[in-house]
């Protein structure tokens, strides 16, 4: 039910686009309107977003320790998994942010009779994850020619790059392939394996028949119905300088993909994509491991929290103290009067 | 005991029907209901209790009364779920890990089956992913606009006494250990949410007399089990007795409340009372007259585990708050700290920024060796294992190792030293010093990667035994592979609760494997001057060639 629906509202939004983009004034709104719209959304709201967490304080200092900490000099530290200073947390990010580090880690659990529990390598999502992640940025940035004149030189290098196999014409491109082929797996790991499709929800499934829909029409442009390239640059250059034009040349499912990627960017801040800008700022990696070295400052610490005080436990138990040889800060008092115990903070 | 047979048990976990042995549960999971029945729950708060608190801490205990887990009525306020919503506010703006970790979290599913009481439950709710959906489905559904507009499609549900249930029955079923933020690629610590959950439940009085009461006793009396300071003192001494047994030697340096000591040692007070913490402190008295370390015990500030932790962070400072108190008093330059999980994630990770700073003291040196302890240079407290590490490195202690040769030993891993300070080879420096039979266990269930012992965070009573044995099946297994592998029979550890409870879990899964502190290690292994032949170890276990 869940993939269903998810399902059904992309192939209704496609359906929207190319209906809509062939009635009069539809080009305009799904070509410029919604795009720029949505990109507006995208940055207010991923601002916002982010403005949003760093509003709320870090009140302790609470990395999780991944290896060997700072201790004595003679120890040897993991500084990549437990840095103690910025330039290992520099370092942590680094590997999490482009290498998975943690996801790197994965393990498969299984229980056999006796009972034994055994832990398996399961470097497949960390790989499909990362191929994901890296062929969309490849994609993202090779797009980059559709809205710059004259093309930058990255962009075509990573062009060149990217379709260095030669193969057919157009050129294909590998991201292509890789993009959509990591897609399906991340989709097909949460049918098939059932405690993954449990915890799935609408909006899991949802981002991934979208990124896939973009993924095909984009495909399917490039290498299949062959559409007027020309006429799309003039429109999307022309959204990159505030001067759009619409030619009668471009074909509706064009339409389709820029409002799928219109549908993404508008959605983006309000789901689970935030874990782009999350990452960044999560407390449990993005801080050292140092905090029995350097006080780490909580703004909202309450100094009117006081401890039990010595003086009341002393009250409360003098005459014990003293009868057991304990050392006390007020002697008893000569008759014994010490029953009523004055009440306790 | 558990009421459920070991064999029973070890059939169930892998035939009876549940996640992890294959089968699927019909039902989405937010049509599951939580049901109570006896065994799967603590025991609520007894009111006396949560009134305690509440007159320290007004206001973040709910009302005080007698309330009952399997009922339908948890005479709650009438506006608790107002309560709720409201405390989920103020713990947003509060705490930024809490903030984030219900945005961005993509269930990925890779924490799933890196949590101890899923992997012994298979219970779907357990995965720590789901344990947080749980607090994070209310959360959509009151503070984002995707929840509020689309509900339950976008994975918001409404904040029902049914949620609640769920709450208090999963939240009391994670012992905040931390596996699973090691493999979370946004480092999600289901800890944090677990911590913000148990403290929304106290607003409401959803409590559990297991911690309450520790809790309350450790605030009165200094420790968890209530033990005035006398009694605390004599069963201290009682242990010097056992000593003079074992050794010929009558310690007298051991002194309580005593000014003008160079260094407070703070330990869990199960360690002066319950076996087999008792053979840890037996040999941390050992260490200290070995080398002569002007010290002393506070019984004021006798409870290093910090069972405000498992409540709220307010809490957790108060009890915290006497060891600085204490050792500003008795004018000592430094703490040094015992054996213990929990006691050491807040020493480390909470108390400096609670509590200090302690410029009343001065940065740890080690009198003995000279050791500055710089990575302890602002909360002045050093680890024991990392100042017995430190003096085995400078040759100062006599060792005979030949004397721990009956045990072969494995090291747990506590939790919070591995993944919440990352104190992992000290504690390995130390054991492989005293003992010439060492042994790890698997690289997936030691260092970073350790499994809890299934019953920490206040969980370690009995009426939840079942469900213990569940949760530390996967520590108890790997300690079996070593002790078919390599004839282990010493599983040592440096945490308090592990002492407790791994006593209970290897007595389940693994009777013929004993639990130790890594201090007892050495105990057993100092040469004392003066001190006769030894014929037994610290626990009156006859030494290898000794049996006769």
């Amino acid at each position: 039910m869940r993939i269903l629906k998810s399902l059904g509202i992309v192939l209704v939004l496609m359906l929207v686009a190319y209906l809509g983009a062939a009635v009069p004034g539809g080009p305009a709104l799904f070509g410029v309107v919604f795009p720029w719209l949505a990109f507006l959304i995208f940055v207010g709201g991923f601002i916002s977003k982010v403005v949003g967490w760093a509003k709320s304080p870090v009140p302790f200092r609470i990395p999780t320790t991944c290896g060997q900490a700072n201790s004595l000099p003679w120890i040897k530290q993991n500084k990549l998994d437990c840095p103690s200073t910025t330039m290992g947390v520099i370092g942590r990010m680094l590997l999490e942010i482009f290498a998975f580090r943690s996801l790197f880690r994965n393990t498969r659990a299984e229980i056999h009779d006796g009972p034994k529990l055994v832990y398996g390598s399961s470097k497949y999502l960390w790989l499909f994850g990362l191929m994901f992640h890296y062929s969309f940025l490849v994609i993202v940035v090779r797009h980059m020619r559709l809205f710059t004149d004259p093309v930058p030189f990255f962009v075509q290098a990573l062009e060149f790059g990217d379709g260095f196999l030669q193969v057919g014409a157009p050129v294909l491109y590998q991201s292509d392939l890789i993009f959509l082929g990591a897609v399906t797996f991340l989709f097909a790991r949460r049918v098939v394996l059932p405690a993954i499709r449990y915890i799935s929800l609408p909006a899991d499934y949802f981002p991934l028949f979208l990124i896939f829909a973009i993924g095909a029409t984009g495909v399917l442009m490039r290498y299949f119905l062959r559409v007027d390239v020309v006429s799309i640059k003039q429109l999307t250059h022309g959204l990159a300088t505030f001067q759009p034009v619409l030619s009668g040349n471009i074909s509706g499912i064009f339409f389709v993909h820029i409002f799928l990627v219109s549908i993404l960017m508008a959605y983006f801040p309000f789901s689970k994509l935030m874990h782009l800008g999350g990452v960044f700022l999560s407390p449990t990696r993005n801080l050292a491991n140092n905090s029995r070295m350097v006080r780490h400052i909580n703004p909202w610490n309450d100094p009117s929290i006081k401890p039990h005080s010595y003086a009341s436990y002393e009250d409360d138990f003098r005459e014990f103290m003293v009868e057991a040889g304990l050392p006390v800060d007020k002697e008893l008092p000569p008759k014994p009067a010490a029953e009523d115990a004055p009440a306790e903070s | 005991m558990a009421d459920t047979k070991v064999g029973q048990m070890s059939e169930d976990v892998v035939k009876a029907p549940s996640m992890m042995t294959g089968a699927v549960p019909t039902k989405d999971w937010m049509d599951v209901p939580a049901v109570f029945k006896p065994g799967n729950y603590c025991y609520p708060g007894k009111e006396e209790m949560a009134a305690y608190h509440n007159k320290n801490l007004p206001g973040l205990f709910g009302e005080s009364r007698t309330w009952l887990v399997e009922s339908d009525d948890w005479l709650l306020p009438e506006n608790w779920k107002e309560i709720i919503i409201q405390g989920i506010k103020e713990r947003l703006d509060k705490f930024r890990s809490f903030k984030i970790f219900m945005d961005c979290c993509v269930r990925c599913g890779a924490c799933a089956d890196k949590c101890h009481f899923f992997l012994g439950t298979g219970d779907p709710k357990n995965m720590p992913v789901l344990r947080a959906e749980l607090l994070r489905s209310v959360y959509r559904n009151e503070f984002t606009k995707a929840g509020k507009i689309l509900g339950r499609l976008a994975g918001a549900r409404e904040m029902t006494f049914g949620v609640l249930k769920e709450w208090f029955m999963y939240f009391y079923q994670c012992t905040e250990c931390r596996r699973c933020s090691v493999f979370c690629p946004y480092g999600i610590d289901t800890a944090e949410i677990t911590m913000m959950a148990r403290e929304i439940l106290h607003l409401v009085g959803v409590n559990t007399n297991w911690i309450l009461e520790p809790a309350a006793n450790s605030n009165r009396t200094g420790n968890h089990l209530g033990l005035q300071p006398h009694t605390f003192k004599e069963n201290a001494e009682f242990l010097l007795d056992d000593i003079e047994e074992v050794t010929g030697l009558r310690l007298n340096s051991l002194t309580f409340n005593r000014k003008g000591a160079e260094i407070l040692f703070v330990i869990p007070s199960a360690d002066v009372f319950a076996d087999p913490g008792i053979f840890t402190f037996m040999g941390y008295l050992l260490l200290f007259d070995h080398i002569g370390l002007d010290y002393t015990i506070s019984t004021y500030s006798s409870e290093g585990g910090n069972f405000g932790l498992f409540t709220n962070n307010e809490l957790m400072k108060k009890l915290n708050g006497k060891m600085y108190a204490e050792a500003k008093r008795l004018g000592v330059k430094w703490i040094l700290g015992g054996e213990c999980g929990h006691m050491w994630r807040v020493l480390h990770q909470y108390m400096d920024t609670m509590n200090g700073p302690a410029d009343f003291l001065e940065v740890p040196k080690s009198p003995i060796t000279g050791t500055v302890f710089e990575n302890a240079a602002s909360t002045k407290m050093v680890h024991i294992s990392e100042f017995t590490a430190d003096l085995i490195k400078h040759n100062k202690l006599k060792l005979d190792p030949s004397r721990n040769n009956h045990r072969k030993v494995t090291f747990h891993d506590s939790c919070n030293p591995a993944r919440g300070m990352g104190m992992l080879d000290e504690p390995r420096e130390v054991i492989k010093a005293v003992c010439n039979n060492f042994y790890e266990m698997p690289e997936n269930t030691i260092r970073e990667q350790t499994f809890c012992c299934g019953s920490g965070t206040g969980l370690n009573t009995g009426e939840i035994m079942d469900l213990r044995m569940k949760g530390g099946l996967p520590r108890a297994n790997a300690v079996k592979h070593v002790r078919d592998k390599f004839g282990v029979n010493t599983l040592s550890c440096v945490c308090a609760i592990d002492r407790a409870t791994l006593l209970a879990l290897m007595q389940y899964w693994n009777p013929d494997v004993e639990v130790c502190g890594v201090s007892e290690l050495v105990g057993n292994a100092l040469i004392m001057e003066g001190e006769k032949e030894r014929e037994t170890g610290l626990r009156f276990e006859p030494l290898e060639g000794s049996e006769g």
